[in-house]
């Protein structure tokens, strides 16, 4: 039988138990869905299979043979690529170059230029078919100079250009794609798929699964909690299984009511993007803002926190007009939680008591010096609070899953009680179970604690499950707020796709 | 724009090719006779063949302080050799194979303990200089250059058609074959991956710590070379010699496109970057302008470099 099958597969590192059991079953030329919560055990079990991690227990086969790769490479000479979620690409080289790296056809070490054209060539033809992207995707473009979209597809063809290639692994191919891109990689899965492909897809987007994915495998805590085919389920069965608990729980909403107001823009441009921007942000409300990637939501939110270079117009928080820099925008009761957790949002080397306080280093100990013990004990009230799962204070952040550095990085706004909250994608890379927490924690900060959220996403019906008024920015230009009682999650995708 | 990119030394090529001209319009016009061109390539000659390692070790997105040391442990080396009665030939490759040797230590302490490149090589570069001390027991070595000597002086007579020292063409080489090396070897595509994104050519099965060592072992080779030709210009093994030369062979590097961060460099340009360092020192001299005034300007130079390549960078991004 052609595909791959797992069974009882099983990892520890250390004390820690990653995966208890899984079985996993993907046969050639289906898309087969893999869910679960972060730190579920779907990177482990990947990373196996891709042969960077060696499992303690169970067995594994390819094709009907016993399958143990030694390392990555065993794997690719098996026919097993994995499109990893860090994007894997070397900024400074070729289109052609990243595609061949690795198995550049060589005699006596001098590449072979004509045979490497021809195979980038062969590769970029699989994933641009149309040629819709041709001006772009060119074999001697520079990939820093490629969006994200074409960055994927580039990772894609990498992979694809191992003539054996059997098993493609996607891991969260669509976290940092707009609109467009993503129904581009879905042409190319298709593609895949139908050339005979096993594709192991993982993502947190149920509606991406139903498109693309023929069956699914659910992982909870290390084991197999279910499996099925996509269509004879919904998405509250699979919510179910992924987190013991059913979807009507996710969307918690208070009675809320709006205060003053403590935040406002009139006609905000920044050195690009917005190109125009008016809102009005009060005491005990949640404000979304809509939009595609790239439409300036996150720009926005810099040019209000002063992290962006505030062109024209003017912000108003309280009483005080005009730009500031972040450090005073944080003085005035503003904070930001960044969109890019890694590399802005967190100092992942440093543990979760460092990035609590990081903001706000103050009474943490006699005569303005910090103590650790205080500083410990700051965070812990907020790891208490807000249920990060740690072994404690000290504990490095980047050791957390993607879902409780989220909350850490929450923790650093609640722990400098900020009045003003700007949320960019609190909920990206963020698993079902910490998602709903987080969705808990912004209803209960307007409503008990009478704060005010900006809230940008990707998510239509995020915004629509959590905001009392929604905005919807499209190509820089920021349109009126509407409460969502006369929205749904259809008109705010059509109005930020620049349908309406 | 579009071509400095494509060709990044051709920035630090127009800035030589403009000090050059300033200084001819400005300096007595001995400057701008033949045998100064020549002198001034002999005199790029060290720096620009350590430049060649250098750029690949910055390509790689490490470093390598320990070439100053490097060379004069090498000049020591070639000088025992010599004063031993070792032909030329045999005194030049056993300082090259100790500058080698140096750098595969280099490379197997970067890539087996994982320190980073800066704390190694700051290590070996004292390390290596006691080294060269010890060897020459703390004294300059006379021996006779004979053979060697020819390498960077002026042509004798009847040699003109060489229009350059046979060490000028010499470095032309090395650095012609490291960057065919870098442009046409799946090697040389490697380095470049590795520093543009390390974790990534490690998945796609670039044997990342074996080319890191050969990569640190061929810069030691260089300063090997390097050493030879300093040999040949001084003439005596000298362990005191060259300190600070990592500095200067760092910025050549930089002049040429050279990033810190990896990635990034270009032999031809690294090449550009020492011959400015040389017309503006050579000029300066001309026109009898204290050292210290030069000191100021070739720093000043290193910081303008690197100042205008981000600003070049900044406006692509914004296009």
């Amino acid at each position: 039988m052609s595909g791959v099958v797992a069974q009882g597969v099983t990892k520890a590192y250390g004390a820690t138990t990653a995966l208890a059991g899984v079985d996993l079953d993907v046969r050639a030329g289906e898309v087969h869905a893999l869910l679960g919560e972060n730190g579920a055990g779907k990177s482990t079990l990947v990373k196996i299979l891709a042969g960077a991690v060696r499992p303690d227990g169970g067995r594994l086969t390819l094709d009907g043979a016993p399958f143990a790769p030694k390392d990555p490479a065993a794997a690719r000479a098996a026919g097993v690529r994995l499109v990893s979620q860090e994007r894997a690409l070397c900024p400074h080289m070729t289109v052609e170059e990243n595609v061949l790296l690795g198995g550049e056809p060589t005699r006596f070490g001098v590449l072979k230029r004509e045979e490497a054209r021809a195979i980038a060539a062969r590769a970029l033809l699989a994933i641009d078919p149309t040629g819709a992207k041709k001006h772009r995707l060119r074999p001697d473009a520079l990939v820093r100079d490629l969006g994200p979209g074409e960055r994927q597809l580039v990772e894609i063809a990498r992979a694809i250009t191992e003539p054996r290639c059997r098993l493609l692994l996607l891991d969260e191919p669509t976290s940092s794609l707009g609109a467009d891109d993503v129904e581009a990689l879905f042409a190319v899965v298709s593609r895949l798929r139908e050339a005979g492909l096993a594709v192991v897809y993982i993502s947190h987007h149920l509606d991406e699964i139903r498109r693309i994915a023929d069956r699914f495998t659910v992982i909870r805590d290390g084991r197999t909690a279910g499996t099925g085919r996509v269509a004879e389920a919904t998405p509250a069965d699979i919510v179910t299984m992924m987190a013991g608990r059913s979807i009507e729980d996710l969307y918690p909403r208070s009675p809320r009511v709006p205060g003053d107001v403590v935040l406002s823009t009139q006609d905000l441009a920044g050195a690009g993007l917005p190109v125009r921007a008016s809102l009005v942000l009060r005491r005990g409300e949640v404000l979304g803002i809509a939009g595609l990637v790239g439409s300036g939501r996150t720009e926005l939110l810099r040019a209000i926190f002063g992290l962006d270079r505030v062109r024209r117009g003017e912000v108003r928080v309280g009483a005080y007009v005009g730009p500031a820099s972040p450090a005073a925008r944080l003085a005035q009761g503003v904070g930001l939680l960044s969109e890019d957790r890694g590399g802005e949002g967190l100092a992942l080397g440093l543990t979760i008591a460092d990035n609590v306080t990081l903001s706000r280093l103050v009474g943490l100990g006699p005569l303005g010096f910090v103590t650790p013990a205080r500083m410990r004990a700051a965070a812990a009230r907020f790891i208490e609070k807000l249920g990060v799962v740690c072994a404690g204070p000290d504990a490095p952040v980047g050791s957390l899953s993607g879902g409780n550095q989220q909350k850490v990085a929450l923790a650093r706004l609640l722990y400098h009680d900020v009045d003003v909250l700007l949320l960019d994608e609190p909920t990206r890379g963020v698993d079902v179970g910490a998602r709903a927490a987080i969705y808990a924690l912004i209803d209960r900060l307007a409503c008990e604690s009478n704060k005010a959220v900006l809230v940008v996403s990707s998510a239509a019906e995020e915004l629509v499950g959590i905001a009392d008024r929604i905005a919807v920015m499209h190509k820089g230009e920021l349109g009126p707020a509407r409460p969502v009682g006369e929205l749904d999650v259809r008109a705010v995708m059509l109005e930020q796709a620049g349908a309406s | 724009m579009k071509y400095l990119r494509k060709y990044p030394f051709l920035g630090p090529l127009v800035a030589v090719v403009v000090v050059y001209v300033i200084f001819a319009i400005v300096a007595p016009g001995s400057f701008t006779r033949a045998e100064n061109l020549t002198t001034m390539a002999g005199q790029t000659v060290v720096v620009g063949i350590a430049a060649s390692g250098m750029t690949l070790v910055m390509l790689l997105g490490g470093i390598d302080l320990s070439v100053g040391s490097n060379v004069a442990l090498s000049t020591v080396v070639c000088a025992l050799c010599m004063r031993a009665g070792a032909p030329a030939i045999l005194a030049a490759a056993a300082a090259m194979a100790s500058g080698l040797l140096s750098g595969l230590v280099n490379g197997a302490l970067v890539t087996t303990l994982r320190i980073t490149p800066f704390i190694v090589t700051l290590g070996t570069m004292r390390a290596l200089r006691g080294l060269a001390k010890g060897l020459a027991d703390e004294q300059k070595i006379d021996a006779p250059s004979s053979g060697l000597d020819a390498l960077v002086a002026p042509l004798p007579p009847g040699y003109g058609w060489a229009l350059f020292p046979p060490g000028v063409w010499i470095m032309l080489a090395t650095s012609g074959l490291v960057a065919a090396m870098l442009v046409y070897t799946k090697g040389g595509r490697h380095i470049v991956a590795i520093g543009s994104n390390e974790a990534t050519a490690r998945l796609c099965g670039v044997r990342v710590e074996r080319v890191k060592w050969l990569v640190y072992g061929l810069a030691g080779l260089f300063a090997g070379l390097a050493g030879v030709m300093e040999f040949s210009t001084l003439t005596v093994g000298d362990p005191t010699d060259s300190v600070g030369l990592e500095l200067e062979v760092i910025a050549a590097v930089v002049i040429g496109g050279g990033s810190l961060a990896g990635g990034e460099g270009s032999v031809a340009g690294a090449l550009f970057g020492a011959l400015l360092m040389t017309v503006i020192r050579t000029g300066s001299t001309y026109l009898g302008i204290d050292n210290w005034v030069q000191d100021i300007v070739t720093g000043g130079i290193v910081v303008t470099a690197v100042a205008l390549d981000r600003a070049r960078r900044a406006s692509e991004t914004r296009r």
